[in-house]
């Protein structure tokens, strides 16, 4: 039987404990390995996307833009725009003779009928090839019409998810700094990295509102045009799910000397020390009590609800892979204050800094993998025996047809996670797919009750 | 101005040059689902990463099993340098790790535009792994044509089923076997037919078969790739067979794996639209009675009964209903003909494809029994579709999910057919061919009419 790690994967499936820890990663995917991962255009659209007063128009070929029409739960509280798939729908004869005067038409009709605050224009593989000047059809168009009209480029093939990321960033770092930073409060934050999936930057947004910290803008979750232009504005950046928006940070910090931290609104403890260093940061003592006041009042509302779940969950066994590893750590101390252990974690675009911290975060025994597929993630659920795997629509099935339990904790999920609050829903939902009676009936599980039933049948005739 | 928009019929507004929720999918897309459907194959996208992706995220979403689809996942370099290397590397780690019996080969725009000529790389690949003295066998390697900016996803579909028999299908000793090429249907369907088929005594083939790969039973072990599928040694017997049943109205007359067997090899080819309905199913069943030379199976017949008297049944129910119909060119010729039988007004008949030929197939199947012709629009999106459905007062959504905001929109039921169902369950287990099909659509149509009544009746009734 063929192995199923490819050699030239090898070093980038580190078992924690076995050796020093080293791990490669931020590689090109190896081709017919079947990765999770997308593409550059991917990345760049899923930290857009939430932008909910913009145009968002792909140019390419229907497939684009049918894949990315209203997938995440990216919730808005206003104009919903972002939730329509825009595409120039490029046929063979653009292909020829070149997309760029129907680019030009596409953006003109939209813009006239939508009245976007902003248009980003994405650049598609083909786009990339046939070279149309997506810059030059987007400086016309902005011309003419008056708002922002960016080019995003993110041609599939230049790169992985993180060149997307960073295509995004750069689209976005054009609109900062051209809007009015007037009567802005000296305690003030822009959220980075937070695309309000099923509402959670409303919880954020409340939390912050307590401590008495204005936010300037939300980068992208309920995103607005207006308010990113004026974002320089803010005292500090708060980025979380640092592959997507870390480089808008580091550009932000660059040229308009906004200070930033890193913090993760996943589980309780993360949840904690992000506000407490937001409070920190502002140096201002009555903030920090009402920070602890928010705190204690929020755990204490929690800690009684999750016992039942942690109870019933205690000393099960949960798989991680999902497309950034900063959400990792949060999942690998949430899955703790739960009394599970971790036994697999690994990401889709993690960088060296972020598996070396998730390795000296994780128990001895644990797999760490980059850059998965299919027939090693279904290899690992099976070797570790886990009872949850927390990944996207794409791990589903591999863990359903292994008859173990799933979280989706990917952009699709309808379910908030993040806060206080989110972490109650997490051990709902974790204790929803472990505690069903319907894994006792599959058939992997009856012939292991017979091998059971045979291994106390042998002991007892001995 | 694009030749597609240019060509449709009249529009009420627009043309317009954007495309706005899109009422199609790409190209290579179907060729993987057509592929899938192949027993021990691998669906291969030649091109970037994130295409096989998000159509593994798509599919799986609708079906609810793995999806595998390799890619040789293009960087910058190998799109100006060429695919080559990437794509002979990424079909060794797929023949490697899966010992597939074959890999489906699609190309993409991106290979299809840097001009990569796939079938004689495929070729180089064979032979160079042949002299390797690689100890793993060998599959057989089936390649399409699939850029996105050619077709729907209906045209990859149809032309990857061309595609495998053109490459695997061979000369044969004439055999009674009926080969069945049903289109795009789900895997109830398609168990469905080949009850059909084994009821009648044929030895049928059927092809693309997604009844096991796409809903497969949880088992002890874990497949690399899913059990079930057309098996190639069928594939290849496609040749012998007495007939060709192709289905899928706007089909006919082109260039297609039917008409290929039948003029490679002599087999005869009908081309009938989707077995849906009563009439497009009686001339399934009629054709299956001629090939067999039996009776349609009593249990079939019974089926048919009660489908005509449940139509009598619930004919108030549904009579003089506006409905507008969207998917698939095929599909919605087929549900139109259902339609048009129980009473039902269509009133707009949309597709996303755009062949040219979804007027004069409506026209076949509904003008004798329309009142009025429904307004028929095809290369359209929902944009499109919402505006043309405004002035039209529909009662009835009839398509796949992704009219549901339409639906929600314009207050209105949507009866959830074919591809994709992304917000029910179940989709995989949707009939809609034959009888059987028949029966479960009228069921639910009608269904959705009373749910509404009764949501809509400050009465409350719980008799109706």
């Amino acid at each position: 039987m063929e192995p199923v790690i490819f050699s030239e994967r090898a070093d980038q499936i580190h078992r924690k404990g076995s050796e020093p820890f080293q791990l490669a990663c931020d590689k090109e995917s190896l081709a017919g390995a079947v990765s999770q991962r997308a593409c550059v255009f991917c990345g760049s659209r899923v930290v857009l996307y939430p932008i909910a007063d913009a145009l968002h128009l792909v140019h390419g070929p229907i497939g684009c833009a049918a894949y990315t029409w209203d997938i995440r739960g990216a919730l808005s509280s206003g104009p919903e725009l972002h939730r329509l798939s825009f595409s120039t729908d490029l046929q063979e004869k653009d292909v020829i003779f070149g997309g760029e005067e129907k680019l030009y038409q596409a953006l003109v009709e939209l813009i006239d009928r939508h009245k976007p605050a902003a248009a980003f224009v994405y650049s598609t593989c083909i786009v990339g090839i046939i070279g149309d000047d997506l810059a030059g059809v987007c400086k016309k168009v902005s011309e003419e019409k008056g708002i922002p009209v960016i080019p995003v480029q993110s041609e599939g093939f230049k790169g992985n998810k993180r060149a997307g990321y960073n295509a995004a960033c750069q689209a976005m770092f054009q609109l900062v700094g051209t809007g009015s930073t007037e009567g802005i409060s000296p305690h003030s934050v822009n959220i980075l990295g937070d695309f309000n999936l099923a509402g959670e930057i409303w919880i954020i947004r409340d939390y912050f509102r307590r401590l008495g910290i204005e936010v300037v803008a939300n980068i992208t979750g309920d995103g607005r045009v207006a308010d990113i232009r004026r974002a320089h504005g803010a005292a500090l950046n708060v980025v979380q799910c640092s592959g997507a928006t870390m480089d808008l940070a580091k550009m932000m910090q660059e040229r308009y000397g906004t200070p930033f931290i890193r913090v993760s609104y996943f589980g309780v403890e993360d949840m904690a020390e992000s506000l407490y260093e937001v409070a920190r940061f502002f140096k201002d003592p009555e903030m920090l009590e009402r920070t602890r006041k928010l705190v204690r009042e929020e755990l204490a509302a929690l800690y009684p609800r999750l016992q039942q779940y942690r109870r019933a969950l205690r000393g099960k066994k949960a798989a991680i892979y999902v497309g950034g590893a900063f959400k990792a750590f949060s999942l690998i101390k949430a899955f703790r204050l739960l009394d599970m252990q971790v036994v697999l974690v690994g990401s889709q675009t993690g960088t060296t800094m972020d598996y070396q911290e998730l390795a000296e975060i994780c128990d001895d025994g644990t797999i760490i993998v980059d850059d998965s597929n299919p027939l090693e993630l279904s290899s690992f659920l099976q070797e570790q025996e886990v009872d949850i795997f927390v990944g996207g629509v794409k791990e589903r099935p591999i863990a359903y047809k292994l008859g173990v339990g799933f979280c989706d904790h990917n952009h699709e999920r309808k379910e908030p996670l993040e806060g206080f609050v989110g972490m109650l829903n997490f051990a709902k939902e974790v204790y929803t797919t472990v505690m069903s009676p319907v894994w006792r009936f599959l058939p992997r599980r009856q012939r292991s009750m017979v091998q059971e039933a045979a291994t106390a049948a042998e002991g007892a005739g001995s | 101005m694009s030749a597609v928009r240019a060509g449709r019929p009249k529009a009420k507004a627009g043309p317009y040059v954007s495309t706005t929720n899109a009422c199609k999918l790409c190209t290579p897309l179907g060729a993987c689902l057509a592929f899938r459907g192949v027993e021990g194959a691998v669906p291969f996208l030649h091109g970037s990463q994130g295409c096989a992706t998000y159509m593994r995220r798509y599919i799986i979403s609708h079906f609810r099993e793995p999806m595998d689809i390799a890619s040789s996942s293009l960087g910058e370099k190998h799109a100006i340098y060429g695919g080559g290397p990437n794509l002979k590397q990424g079909l060794k780690n797929v023949l490697c790790k899966y010992q597939p019996q074959l890999i489906g080969v699609a190309t993409t725009c991106l290979t299809e535009t840097i001009g990569d000529d796939v079938p004689r790389l495929v070729k180089e690949f064979i032979r160079e792994y042949e002299t390797s003295g690689d100890p793993s066998p060998l599959p057989r390697l089936v390649t399409v044509s699939s850029p996105s900016y050619q077709g729907t996803h209906m045209e990859g579909f149809h032309r990857a089923v061309r595609a495998l028999v053109d490459q695997l299908a061979q000369a044969a000793a004439p055999t009674a076997a009926v080969n069945l090429l049903p289109g795009l249907a789900s895997p109830a369907d398609i168990r469905y037919l080949k009850e059909i088929l084994a009821d009648f005594g044929l030895a049928g083939i059927i092809l693309p078969d997604i009844s096991e790969t796409l809903d497969g039973p949880q088992e002890t072990t874990y497949h690399k790739i899913p059990a079930g599928g057309t098996p190639l040694a069928a594939i290849a017997a496609m040749g012998g067979s007495q007939a060709t049943i192709e289905c899928g109205a706007t089909l006919k007359g082109q260039d297609t794996a039917g008409q290929l067997l039948a003029d490679r090899f002599g087999v005869k080819l009908f081309q009938i639209g989707l077995p849906m309905g009563l009439r497009e199913t009686d001339l399934f069943f009629g054709l299956l009675e001629m090939l067999s030379g039996r009776e349609t199976p009593r249990q079939h017949a019974l089926e048919r009964g009660r489908l005509l008297d449940a139509m009598v049944d619930g004919h108030k129910y549904v009579f003089d209903k506006r409905a507008v119909v969207y998917g698939e060119e095929d599909l919605v010729v087929g549900l139109t003909a259902f339609l048009a039988e129980i009473g039902v007004r269509p009133v707009l008949c949309a597709s996303g494809g755009d062949t040219g030929r979804l007027h004069g197939a409506i026209t076949a199947v509904g003008a004798d029994l329309l009142p009025e012709m429904p307004e028929v629009r095809g290369g359209v999106d929902f944009y499109d579709i919402a505006e043309e459905a405004q002035g039209l007062a529909p009662d009835l959504l009839i398509g796949h999910s992704k009219g549901y905001h339409l639906a929600k929109k314009l207050q209105i039921p949507l009866i959830r057919v074919g591809f994709p169902i992304h917000d029910r369950f179940g989709g995989q287990r949707l009939l809609h061919l034959g009888y059987r099909g028949a029966q479960q659509l009228l069921d639910r149509l009608i269904n959705a009419i009373l749910a509404k009544k009764q949501a809509d009746s400050p009465v409350g009734y719980g008799y109706l």
